[in-house]
């Protein structure tokens, strides 16, 4: 699946991907945005060539005399085999119908129309989907992380731009915008974060930490 | 064998009698030449010596089982296992598991035009080539990024961005892959 793609995630956001050092919400967004753009598919290859050259070329470490043959014995073996990624469904790509265990969202609401599910909240950040409906404006918010958002379904536009449907925006500290969905069908999101939001308006921050956000 | 010429390299062609044959001599050569090396990435991430030997286990069994979905014309034999093991890495050490992109449409995977192969092996040279010019400083921070060691961030923090003939390099790799990825396209 291909889409006019014009946002793409970060150069330093898809390397630290290839090389495992992506938390996990960032890894779901990067993997979902790869999924639906082919730039960013061929970025991601170009880094992994790079790790691969990088693993070529470094000074081999022994490893121990039966591992050979224990790898060996356990091939055909089909206990041990992990489970297959989940499959893209709808508007969601594979990496985040994993992250919803397969499951349609559970959306709640957040008044003023706006719904959000959560999908993950860890040290490492967080990570949800986001309904807000046509017209509509996101509360406006600053950032004390990164955050990362991908247009699944509809558009937003906000102070930088336009973002359509496989679209990420990379928002760090320094950008304060209010994201407006377009006419038309209701946007979708899916936002990760590396640190709590400060929202301004719709919650008080004392209700911060019903809705996780 | 050759490591110049216009045949694809050793390892890809290992793994492509891996993927199409099921052959387990060229397993075994695949592992005594990536297993050590594995070894020694993920022992330079901070892994100890067990655990970094389970991943390599891992990693490896992931290359048998998944080789059918390996493309000569989309990533160097090297690079696809460096996924691989990264994938495998994470799934083991993350409750979460690690997300993957969803995969091209299944029936493409095999491109049956060999000079994409090639042209994308000579490719991985040359990026290996740059690699090894760079001065001994930038390429140690390349191997730190590429190893897990520091995040692209930290490494842009320290120095500056470095990574002036090796993004020119990946440029390229990227112009090669994109052209592939526009044929790959679903209808
Ligand atoms: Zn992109």
């Amino acid at each position: 699946m291909t889409h006019d793609v014009t946002h793409h995630i970060p150069e330093p956001m898809l390397a630290d991907y290839a090389a495992g050092r992506l938390g996990h919400a960032f890894s779901v967004a990067t993997a979902a945005h790869v999924s639906l753009c082919d730039e960013c598919r061929a970025r991601l290859a170009a880094h992994e060539a790079a790790g691969g050259a990088v693993l070529e070329t470094l000074p081999p470490e022994p490893v121990s005399d039966e591992l050979m043959a224990r790898v060996m014995a356990r091939l055909d073996d089909p206990a041990a085999a992990p489970p297959e990624p989940p499959r893209p469904s709808g508007i969601y790509p594979g990496p985040v119908m994993a992250a919803l265990g397969g499951r349609p969202p559970r959306w709640r609401s957040m008044g003023a129309g706006i719904r959000q599910a959560m999908l993950h909240a860890g040290p490492d950040g967080s990570l949800r989907l986001l309904y807000i409906p046509p017209g509509r404006a996101v509360p406006d918010h600053g950032h004390k992380g990164r955050e990362l958002t991908l247009v699944l379904q509809g558009a937003f536009h906000d102070e930088t731009g336009r973002f359509g449907v496989g679209d990420v925006e990379y928002a760090d500290e320094s950008l304060e915008h209010t994201p407006v969905a377009d006419e038309g069908a209701p946007c979708i999101c899916l936002a990760a974060t590396d640190a709590p939001l400060r929202f301004r308006g719709l919650i008080p921050r004392a209700l911060q930490p019903i809705f996780r956000i | 064998m050759s490591e110049t010429g216009d045949a694809l390299s050793e390892q890809t062609r290992l793994l492509i009698a891996v993927r199409d044959r099921r052959d387990r001599q060229a397993f075994a050569a695949l592992f005594a030449h990536y297993a050590p090396r594995l070894k020694a990435m993920l022992r330079r991430g901070g892994m100890a010596n067990a655990q970094a030997e389970e991943v390599v286990q891992e990693a490896m069994l992931a290359v048998w089982r998944k080789a059918a979905q390996f493309d000569p014309a989309r990533a160097s034999a090297s690079a696809w296992i460096y996924r691989i093991a990264r994938n495998r890495q994470i799934d083991m050490f993350r409750r979460e598991g690690r997300p993957v992109p969803d995969e091209l449409a299944e029936e493409l995977a095999h491109d049956p035009d060999a000079a994409d192969a090639l042209a994308l092996d000579q490719e991985t040279r040359r990026l290996r080539d740059a690699l090894g010019a760079l001065p001994p400083a930038q390429r140690e921070m390349i191997e730190r990024a590429y190893l897990g060691e520091l995040s692209h961030g930290e490494i842009a923090a320290v120095t500056g961005l470095p990574l002036g003939t090796i993004k020119s390099r990946i440029r390229l790799a990227l112009t090669r892959l994109r052209h592939e990825l526009k044929d790959l396209r679903r209808p």
